[in-house]
């Protein structure tokens, strides 16, 4: 076993930080949330400069060739910075279902994400299904030679920022073989309805409705199923290292805090009720580190290992992260809840991140049935 | 023993029902019920209703205007105000100045500001954190010189809720600052309209302007707005500080919320199962709802003692820690229940009410409302504040 990093992989992670560091004050982001696109298009272009677009994707599309470990590094990095930028939505979720299947047309599509030409929504999930992406409504239908989609998607990822959506949809036979199958489809076609909207962590989402939209087939059902399930696990190995970043900015500011605020003449951090609750913030950030990077290990395995390791990490992640939210706002007091300072925006991003992809007792539950329970 | 509501206490209980239902406004229930924000001609509409019936001043002696309640009927009116969506009381002027000024003002100060808090002319805020005094409210350093007959004072007030609405603010300033930290203070009423007193918003995160900072520059204070004697001000604080507390169990809000969270997730499917049936979901939902028994219980008999002694002690210390870190909980839940749709945020949401086209109609107020109410387990006094008051003065550690 060995922890270190190679270094190729501090570099890029040492790139990103510096570039965020210096580019990327809270203030700055304070700004570009408020503005009407509500994040930097021009940080996304350094992105691409820099090859962070590329990241999870092998070296024949133009990607970097990494894996589970280097998505975690950058993952962590922008949840330091409590970016905005769509990288979730557009490389790690929509690149992945690209970077999986095999097509000529994934591939140039792929290619102009990571140069940051094209910018991607996963359009999968739907109301009243929660974190359930197994039943959908949505369907395709073949017509003129092509298909079209009608259904409604919920709470997409930056929905209104994208230039392709990629949409999941029921298929009957005679389409492809019957199950879910993946379709490209231009938000500006008719009968594409996109209401964007801003989230309480400051993101941007949207509901989709489709009303006999023209499709282009992305994937067949089989391809499709394992194209979404990679997208999935990238997209929680990204969630539980961009809350491990976030997390880690968390106990700073408040150990911080601890040691500068003054109340009765003393430090804050010399009372022991605050210090226990600090150490305790700080056991469930080390225990976040480690279930993310067991997670970001076997993200690129096939089998059980893998899945429980995943739905592990988000479960842990979300109940520490409510932790570590909650207990900073709690120790700074009147500082902690407000608007003009950045540690409570980072607790809000942290809290935030259990309603993607699954929530604690969505993966909790997911785990208990992959489980290994030996007979008596 | 018994623990059950007797004859007369039903009969109390049906009355206020009716007056409720007969008087509270349908769109203000709606506003509250929907978690939308209240104007501050909501909370007059609703505190006027009720001054109108003698029932506003509930912790009042008689003599004075209070409606004669004891702790059992607060409580039956409480859990009937939550239920039915009435605003809650604003506590500055009649939970709060009101009770110091009966206690130690002048028969002038009397005369003065009580009629006038009972008929709602006057909205009061209190000025007592600074952003150097907080849990530490002692160490305030808002000064206050005498000149003839009045007083200058220069300072700054912070976490002042409603201060933009105020016509009177309640302030601690220091009257001598040689003397002990508690013993130099002085408990003033200052006219908001006084030239320079500045309110300057600070939002909250979830973007609410419910608190202010209140910039005080050589304000003129007549030397008549001094309550109680100089230098005395911390007795009348600690006095106020135990009828903060009362109430602040909110058992009537917990379990209209927890009816409120019930109602969600019945609503809400997982797997296409409605999602109080799962499980997991369940029991936690349980957990809530036990603990929720016991603190009535709790909160009752920690009132009911103290109706003996006074102002309520230490105990009521309790009462806070368990009735804020329960709503709060009861917020997480809400938020969870809803799912992905926690997510998309509205801030019109709470000013109109045309519905919002995403998600179901219950989940736009619902992060918003979990974040806004980690304020309860830090204002009036810390959690870990009433923890070490509770250390000290009640187990002796
Ligand atoms: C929404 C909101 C509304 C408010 N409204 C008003 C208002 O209308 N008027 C008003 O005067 N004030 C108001 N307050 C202020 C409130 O009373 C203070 O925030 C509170 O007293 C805590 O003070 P602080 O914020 O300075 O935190 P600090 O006192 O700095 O506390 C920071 C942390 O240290 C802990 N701590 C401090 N001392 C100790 C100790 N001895 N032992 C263990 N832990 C300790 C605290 O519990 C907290 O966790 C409001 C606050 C909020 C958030």
């Amino acid at each position: 076993m060995n922890f270190e990093l190679s270094d190729e992989q501090r570099m890029l992670q040492e790139t990103l930080s510096r570039l965020l560091r210096e580019q990327y004050p809270f203030e700055t982001r304070q700004k570009l949330l408020q503005s009407p696109q509500g994040f930097s298009r021009e940080l996304w272009h350094r992105y691409a400069e820099l090859g962070i677009l590329g990241v999870p994707f092998s070296d024949e599309v133009g990607g970097f060739g990494g894996g589970g470990i280097e998505l975690m590094l950058v993952a962590k990095a922008l949840g330091r910075a409590l970016t905005l930028e769509p990288y979730l939505a557009t490389v790690v979720l929509g690149g992945t279902v690209l970077a999986t299947v095999d097509s000529q047309r994934a591939r140039s599509l792929l290619e102009e994400v990571i140069a940051g030409q094209t910018l991607l929504a996963f359009a999968h999930w739907e109301p009243g299904e929660r974190y359930n992406g197994a039943i959908l409504s949505t369907h395709a239908q073949a017509r003129d030679g092509g298909h079209v989609l009608s259904g409604h998607k919920a709470v997409v990822l930056h929905g209104q920022d994208a230039d392709r959506l990629i949409v999941s949809a029921m298929t009957r036979e005679g389409v492809a073989t019957e199950g879910i199958a993946l379709f490209l489809v231009d938000p500006r076609s008719p009968g594409v309805t996109v209401r964007g909207y801003t989230t309480i962590d400051g993101l941007r989402a949207a509901e989709i409705q489709l009303e006999s939209a023209p499709a282009e087939l992305l994937a067949a059902p089989e391809q499709a199923a394992q194209a979404i399930d990679r997208a999935i696990g990238y997209g929680l190995v990204a969630l539980c290292a961009e809350a491990v970043g976030a997390m880690e900015v968390i106990c700073e500011l408040t150990l911080e805090y601890l040691k500068t605020r003054q109340q009765f003449g003393v430090p804050i951090g010399k009372f022991q009720a605050l210090q226990h609750r600090m150490v305790d913030m700080v056991i469930r950030l080390e225990q976040s580190r480690s279930i993310t990077l067991l997670a970001a290990a076997h993200v690129d395995d096939t089998g059980i290992d893998r899945d429980r390791a995943l739905s592990a990490a988000k479960a842990l992640i979300g109940k520490s992260g409510r932790f570590v939210a909650e207990s900073a706002i709690q120790l700074h007091g009147g500082i902690g809840m407000t608007w003009e300072y950045s540690m409570p925006h980072y607790a809000k991003r942290v809290v935030m991140i259990d309603h993607v992809l699954g929530d604690v007792d969505f993966h909790l539950d997911r785990f208990s049935s992959l489980m290994e329970v030996s007979a008596a | 023993m018994d623990i059950h509501y007797d004859e007369k206490e039903l009969a109390f209980r049906e009355e206020v029902r009716q007056f409720i239902r007969e008087k509270l406004p349908p769109e203000l229930a709606a506003k509250v019920k929907s978690g939308k924000r209240l104007t501050k001609e909501d909370f007059l509409c609703w505190q006027n209703i009720l001054s109108e019936r003698g029932w506003l001043a509930q912790h009042w002696p008689k003599e004075y205007g209070g409606p004669g309640w004891g702790p059992v009927q607060r409580h039956i009116y409480e859990e009937e105000a939550a239920a039915a969506g009435a605003p809650w009381i604003i506590p500055f002027g009649v939970g709060m100045v009101g009770p110091v000024i009966i206690k130690f003002g002048t028969k002038a100060q009397k005369e003065k500001y009580l009629p006038r808090i009972l008929r709602n002319e006057d909205w009061w805020c209190q000025g007592y954190s600074e952003p150097g005094a907080g849990s530490d409210l002692a160490s305030l350093k808002t000064r206050a010189e005498r000149h003839g007959d009045h007083y200058i004072v220069n300072g700054q007030k912070t976490w002042t809720t409603y201060a933009h609405y105020a016509d009177m603010m309640f302030c601690l300033v220091r009257t001598d600052p040689k003397a002990k930290p508690q013993e130099g203070i002085s408990f003033l009423l200052i006219d908001m309209k006084s030239p320079g007193v500045t309110v300057r918003p600070l939002l909250l995160l979830d973007g609410e302007h419910e608190v202010n900072e209140v910039f005080l520059e050589n304000v003129k204070v007549p030397f008549e707005n001094l309550v109680g004697e100089e230098n005395k001000g911390w007795t009348c604080a600690k006095y106020l500080l135990g009828f903060e507390r009362t109430g602040i169990a909110g058992v009537g809000q917990a379990k209209e919320w927890l009816r409120q969270l019930k109602a969600i997730a019945a609503r809400e499917k997982n797997n296409g199962k409605p999602l109080i049936e799962d499980p997991s979901f369940r029991a936690r939902v349980a957990a809530v709802e036990v603990e929720l028994m016991a603190l009535e219980m709790t909160n009752l008999r920690v009132v009911a003692d103290a109706e003996k002694g006074g102002a309520p002690g230490p105990e009521s210390s309790m009462l806070k820690i368990l009735g804020s870190e329960l709503r709060q909980e009861i917020t997480d839940l809400m938020r969870r229940a809803v799912g992905p749709y926690a997510l998309p945020f509205f801030p019109e949401y709470f000013d109109t009410d045309q519905p919002i086209d995403v998600g179901p109609e219950y989940a736009p107020p619902l992060a918003a409302q979990y974040f806004n109410h980690r304020k309860v387990s830090i204002y009036g006094g810390s959690n870990e504040i009433q923890r070490n008051i509770i250390a000290k003065m009640i187990l002796g550690l």
